[in-house]
């Protein structure tokens, strides 16, 4: 059940610039908890009023603990980057659908800069199941984050905007170089990236479940704000608006429109 | 001690309610408070056919606030009379249904749906910022409030409260003409039209380029115009804008509200709407008030 409640953080550590990864202790959420679902964390900044939506990269349901990994991105994620282990800070979770695998077929993670966190623990709980697993990262430059962790996974394809490592291009350009045309493609990432991926797992007839993100107010589903276009009138908004907190963040790359 | 309050014959458990599309239609809340605890649920606004609102973004935060351009999205009166109104059945709350158009037949037409329902109150949303056509414009120019008023309380069945918006030259002449055109009550402050600009894109931060600002950051504003309001009718007066805790809920109802709404407050947490119920009560026994309606418009 989703609640909010105080938890407390255990570790903060910079991966590169401007990308933290901190440990956070809960009553309960992290035993509730599985890939490709998110938390909303408050600010103590007051004048901040929304909680900012992040998605887990790992859950340790055992010692009931989360990890995120996030980005910089404006004043709010800037004051989380200065939180210190022991720090009591306010979430509410876990919220959204998460990732389903199949083990059944190859299982294909894709994804690109910040999306990359929650691949973390889908690449697990894929594993665990005994999926054939292939990883596609897209990173800026060779400034990389969560890659040595990812290759204990299973086999870790690169691509970079500037070519410093791996293939020069998108994560769709070096799915082409590799000839990844098999399995279901479980994604996140900016929206042109899921959009394209999209467009790949039609021509090449793979199913795909793409993590969204938009801004969110209430996180549970209430307020209306953080829609996407559907392909098909859905059952509770009755205008082909899907919520992205509720309904996803995941959904079939067939449900949705860009 | 008595937390009752009575808005236009209709007798709230206590004065705390919420505002319109803050809360869904209640079910997504529930999973968090009780809503047995409350004293109304407000609905998302309905309109007889669904509408499909903005694009995104629809929210952005703002110092203290946030502005939001949602632009009414509801699935249309009659899923919402099945499945929404159906579930509120299962709780001891009253029901205000808030309703949207964009002309009076359509206004008429969802009014006239909800007459035989479990509706209690209905709130007549002529004050979003957020639609180009309809809304606001009903909202903002008195002889038009009071003609839309008036038509759709020739077909209601319940109390007929207007919503006020605050984007006027005076709150006072608005409330006096839906009064003169029949309401049984009054709530504001809707929000207020804002923009805001990302400058590093050299964008609007919303879809809609403007939205409505809410938050604590609006409160007291609204206390103000409450305060008008309450003196220039004698109609009840529903008061919200930026209340986020019980004391905030006090400070409307001495400005002259018989109840309020908290609204984004429930973004921001969950549990506002229970927690201020709570302390409601608190209040009342610190300051040896027996009756709530005691310190309704006691601030001269």
């Amino acid at each position: 059940m989703k609640k909010k409640q105080m938890a407390t953080v255990i570790s903060q550590e910079k991966l590169i610039d401007g990308v933290y990864s901190m440990w956070i202790k809960t009553d309960g959420i992290a035993r509730e908890a599985h890939a490709g679902q998110f938390i909303s964390i408050y600010t103590k900044d007051k004048s901040r009023l929304l909680p900012r939506p992040i998605s887990l990269c790992q859950i340790d349901k055992k010692e009931d603990r989360l990890r995120i990994v996030y980005r910089v991105a404006g004043a709010g994620t800037k004051e989380f980057s200065n939180y210190q282990a022991g720090e009591s800070i306010a979430i509410l979770g876990p919220l959204g659908n998460g990732y389903t695998i199949d083990p059944s077929k190859p299982v294909v993670l894709v994804a690109g800069g910040i999306g990359v966190p929650p691949i973390v623990e889908a690449a697990k709980t894929a594993k665990e199941c005994g999926a054939k697993i292939t990883i596609v990262l897209g990173y800026r430059d060779q400034n990389t984050f969560l890659l040595e962790e990812l290759k204990e996974y299973g086999k870790v394809v690169v691509a970079t905007d500037d070519g410093s490592l791996g293939v020069h291009g998108t994560v769709i350009d070096a799915m082409e170089e590799n000839k990844i045309q098999e399995g279901v493609i479980y994604a996140c990432g900016p929206t042109p990236m899921l959009k394209g991926l999209q467009a790949y797992a039609e021509k090449y007839r793979m199913e795909s479940y793409l993590s969204l993100e938009e801004r969110m107010a209430c996180g549970i589903g209430a307020c209306l704000a953080c829609v996407v276009n559907s392909t098909e009138v859905d059952h509770h908004s009755y205008v082909k608006n899907k919520r992205i907190c509720t309904d996803g963040p995941v959904f079939s790359g067939r449900e949705i429109e860009f | 001690m008595n937390t009752s309050v009575k808005i236009a014959g209709v007798t709230l458990k206590n004065p705390i309610m919420v505002a319109s599309g803050t809360f869904g239609s209640g079910a997504e809340y529930s999973e968090f408070v009780d809503l047995n605890r409350l004293g109304a649920v407000v609905t998302k606004g309905v309109a007889n056919v669904p509408w499909p609102g903005n694009p995104t973004p629809r929210i952005t935060e703002v110092y203290g606030g946030m502005l939001n351009a949602i632009g009414l999205q509801n699935p249309g009166i009659d899923v919402f009379i099945q499945r929404d109104l159906e579930n509120l059945k299962n709780y001891e709350t009253k029901v205000m249904v808030n309703v949207c158009g964009h002309s009076i037949p359509e206004y008429v037409e969802v009014v006239e749906r909800l007459a035989d329902t479990n509706a209690d109150l209905l709130e007549i949303n002529i004050s979003c910022p957020n639609v180009t056509k309809g809304g606001i414009t009903f909202g903002t120019v008195p002889s038009v409030a009071e003609e839309v008023t008036r038509e759709v309380k020739k077909v209601a069945k319940q109390p007929v409260i207007m919503k006020l918006s605050p984007n006027v030259t005076s709150i006072a002449e608005m409330a006096k003409a839906v009064e003169a055109g029949g309401a049984d009550g009054v709530s504001l402050i809707n929000t207020l039209t804002g923009m805001q600009i990302d400058i590093d894109r050299r964008k609007f931060a919303l879809a809609n380029k403007t939205g409505g600002m809410s938050g604590p950051a609006v409160k007291p504003i609204a206390v103000r115009m409450v305060y008008e309001a309450a003196h220039a009718v004698k109609i009840p007066v529903i008061g919200m804008g930026g209340i986020s805790t019980g004391r905030d809920a006090i400070e409307f109802m001495m400005a002259g509200a018989t109840a309020v709404s908290i609204g984004t407050a429930n973004f921001i947490n969950p549990y506002a709407t229970v927690e201020a119920v709570e302390e409601i009560e608190v209040f009342m026994k610190e300051h040896g008030i027996e009756d709530i309606n005691e310190i309704i418009g006691c601030v001269e």
